[in-house]
């Protein structure tokens, strides 16, 4: 077990985002959480993430106790997370944002006086996850001149260089045409083997990605897990179907 | 022109002018040195960092004022002491001080560096037996590598030996903060400065290296205010006045806060045009004034920017 929440409740004064959440993820794990709006997908992320602690239950991530514990913490722990809405470094190139990220996975980040330029490690490690994700092209171009598509795939990029254990992926394809979005999720699919990672979770509400990686799928419906199951079996629930995925899907 | 070749003849340019300047224009490189020292530490701060400090005159009267007690209280003249005790002095009142002021961003930075600037400014103001009050301290001629000097007279004093002390600190001050800004310590701040929660999800922490950056440029602010004291022989509280604040941050913005070397032109021209302006009219506040508004609306790149756009771009990274 990597990543586990016991029982999480989380309340905004009467208001109870989360009631009672239990959810495991194991090694090797593409698991997908689902639900409508204000089923508490983005209080879970949040918990799951350490920004927030848990109300009641706990959460526990290589079996220590994360909740409240903060991102930079839970990131040194080994969990990478990318966002929603897209987060870049508008003024730095492709290659310094990847940099930025190995430094802070290296603990670089407090040499004040040694040679970014001169570090070798930094800029292989660099380029070779820009590589991976089909940025070494783009490597010198700024992050704001970025297509969005692109955009997309150096805030997840610079999430791998962190070479983390687990990686929370928040619509990691929000954003991104569809055609692109297969694409996109390829080169995750393919990056997270090539980087050795244990588990992916990402909240997605296109039901073709859900559906087309998930290993597991978790529906969420107003604070509580509705299901948990794999997607053949949510497939068959029709319950889940109506009132979390939405429409029944051919096989 | 390349950048090599221009830093080779301002350096030249520098180092000839005691030997072809008159001695007033000589005299004026003083504080621009000093200042250069100032605004390279604060630019880590702003340009770096993204953070912009009103009170920044706070650690400028602190090296000034640790020359002024060194020299006149303790016996202590050797400039090689001054500096590090000053920046010392800095660094123990910028640790609680920056540690306070990085949890906040924008004007809420601002407004708190400028609220421990105005504290300061006040207890050099009241508190008359240890700091002169609003009469100041006066400051010993320091000696420099270990020489008295006492030959020279004070101008000859302040143009040679003192002029190339000032460019040595400058020089050194110069290379020590190119260094920190291409390090992955000056990328971390520039991480925080485009994105900070991005920063966060990267395992890079925003207050602390905030904190890194504060506390480096309030060093740079006490050794530059260190500097700046000998040349004119006191130190009074309006060093530590808001308004020596938003002068710095002026120079910065006139030179380009977004250029390495933006804030030492900045300098330069504020030293000089002041000068010149303050000698043919008596509003000078007003001319400064109008060349802030012209900058801040049609320049904000400043004088750097407005060269840099004479000239194709250059290639990231190259």
């Amino acid at each position: 077990m990597i990543l586990e929440a016991r029982e999480v409740r989380k309340r905004f004064g009467a208001y109870v985002a989360l009631d009672g959440v239990s959810l495991a993820i194991r090694e090797g794990e593409f698991v997908s959480i689902i639900g409508p709006n204000g089923a508490g997908k983005s209080t879970l992320i949040n918990v799951l993430t350490g920004v927030l602690a848990p109300s009641a239950g706990s959460v526990r991530f290589k079996g220590q106790d994360i909740g409240g514990i903060g991102t930079v913490a839970l990131t040194r722990l080994g969990m990478g997370r990318s966002f929603q809405l897209v987060q870049i470094f508008p003024e730095l190139t492709v290659l310094e944002t990847l940099q930025a990220a190995v430094i802070s996975r290296l603990g670089k980040g407090t040499r004040f006086f040694s040679s970014l330029r001169g570090d070798r490690q930094v800029q292989a490690d660099a380029l070779e996850v820009a590589e991976l994700f089909g940025l070494a092209g783009k490597a010198y171009a700024l992050a704001r001149t970025l297509p969005q598509g692109d955009k997309k795939l150096l805030d997840v990029a610079s999430a791998f260089a962190l070479r983390p254990e687990i990686i929370l992926l928040d619509e990691p394809t929000s954003g991104v045409s569809t055609a692109d979005k297969h694409v996109v999720m390829e080169i995750l699919v393919g990056a997270a083997k090539r980087i050795g990672l244990r588990a992916i979770i990402q909240v997605e509400h296109d039901m073709d990605i859900v559906f087309g990686y998930s290993h597991r799928i978790i529906a969420l419906h107003q604070g509580k897990v509705l299901a948990d199951a794999t997607p053949a079996q949510i497939q068959a629930d029709a319950r889940v179907v109506d009132m979390v995925v939405g429409r029944r899907r051919t096989p | 022109m390349r950048t090599p070749i221009v830093l080779a003849l301002v350096g030249i340019a520098t180092a000839s002018a005691p030997l072809v300047s008159p001695a007033y224009y000589v005299t004026l490189m003083l504080p621009f040195m000093a200042y250069g020292v100032v605004l390279l530490g604060l630019n880590l701060l702003f340009g770096s960092a993204g953070l912009v400090s009103f009170g920044h005159a706070l650690f400028i009267s602190i090296g000034a004022y640790a020359g002024a007690v060194l020299t006149t209280h303790l016996g202590v003249r050797h400039m090689e002491l001054i500096l590090p005790a000053g920046a010392l002095a800095a660094a123990i009142v910028a640790a609680p001080v920056g540690a306070l002021c990085v949890r906040y961003v924008k004007i809420y930075f601002g407004m708190l560096t400028l609220a421990f600037g105005m504290v300061f400014y006040t207890f050099l103001l009241k508190f008359y037996r240890l700091t002169g009050g609003d009469e100041g301290m006066r400051v010993l001629r320091p000696y420099l590598l270990g020489r008295e000097w006492s030959g020279f007279s004070k101008t000859d004093y302040l143009i040679g030996p003192y002029y190339y002390f000032s460019l040595a600190v400058l020089v050194l001050a110069t290379l020590l903060m190119w260094r920190i800004v291409r390090s992955p310590f000056g990328l971390c701040l520039r991480t925080i400065r485009d994105n900070p929660l991005k920063a966060e999800s990267l395992g890079i922490s925003v207050p602390r290296y905030r904190w890194y950056a504060f506390m480096i440029s309030a060093v740079y602010a006490a050794v530059g205010g260190a500097l700046l004291a000998p040349p004119t022989g006191n130190v009074d509280p309006t060093l530590a006045y808001w308004t020596h604040s938003g002068n710095i941050v002026f120079m910065v913005l006139l030179g380009g806060f977004s250029s390495f070397f933006g804030p030492l032109l900045g300098a330069f021209a504020f030293i000089f045009l002041q000068d010149t302006v303050m000698s043919v009219f008596p509003y000078w506040r007003l001319i400064f004034g109008a060349v802030l508004a012209f900058i801040v609306i049609f320049a904000p790149g400043g004088l750097m920017g407005l060269l840099a756009r004479r000239r194709p771009a250059e290639v990231p990274g190259a």
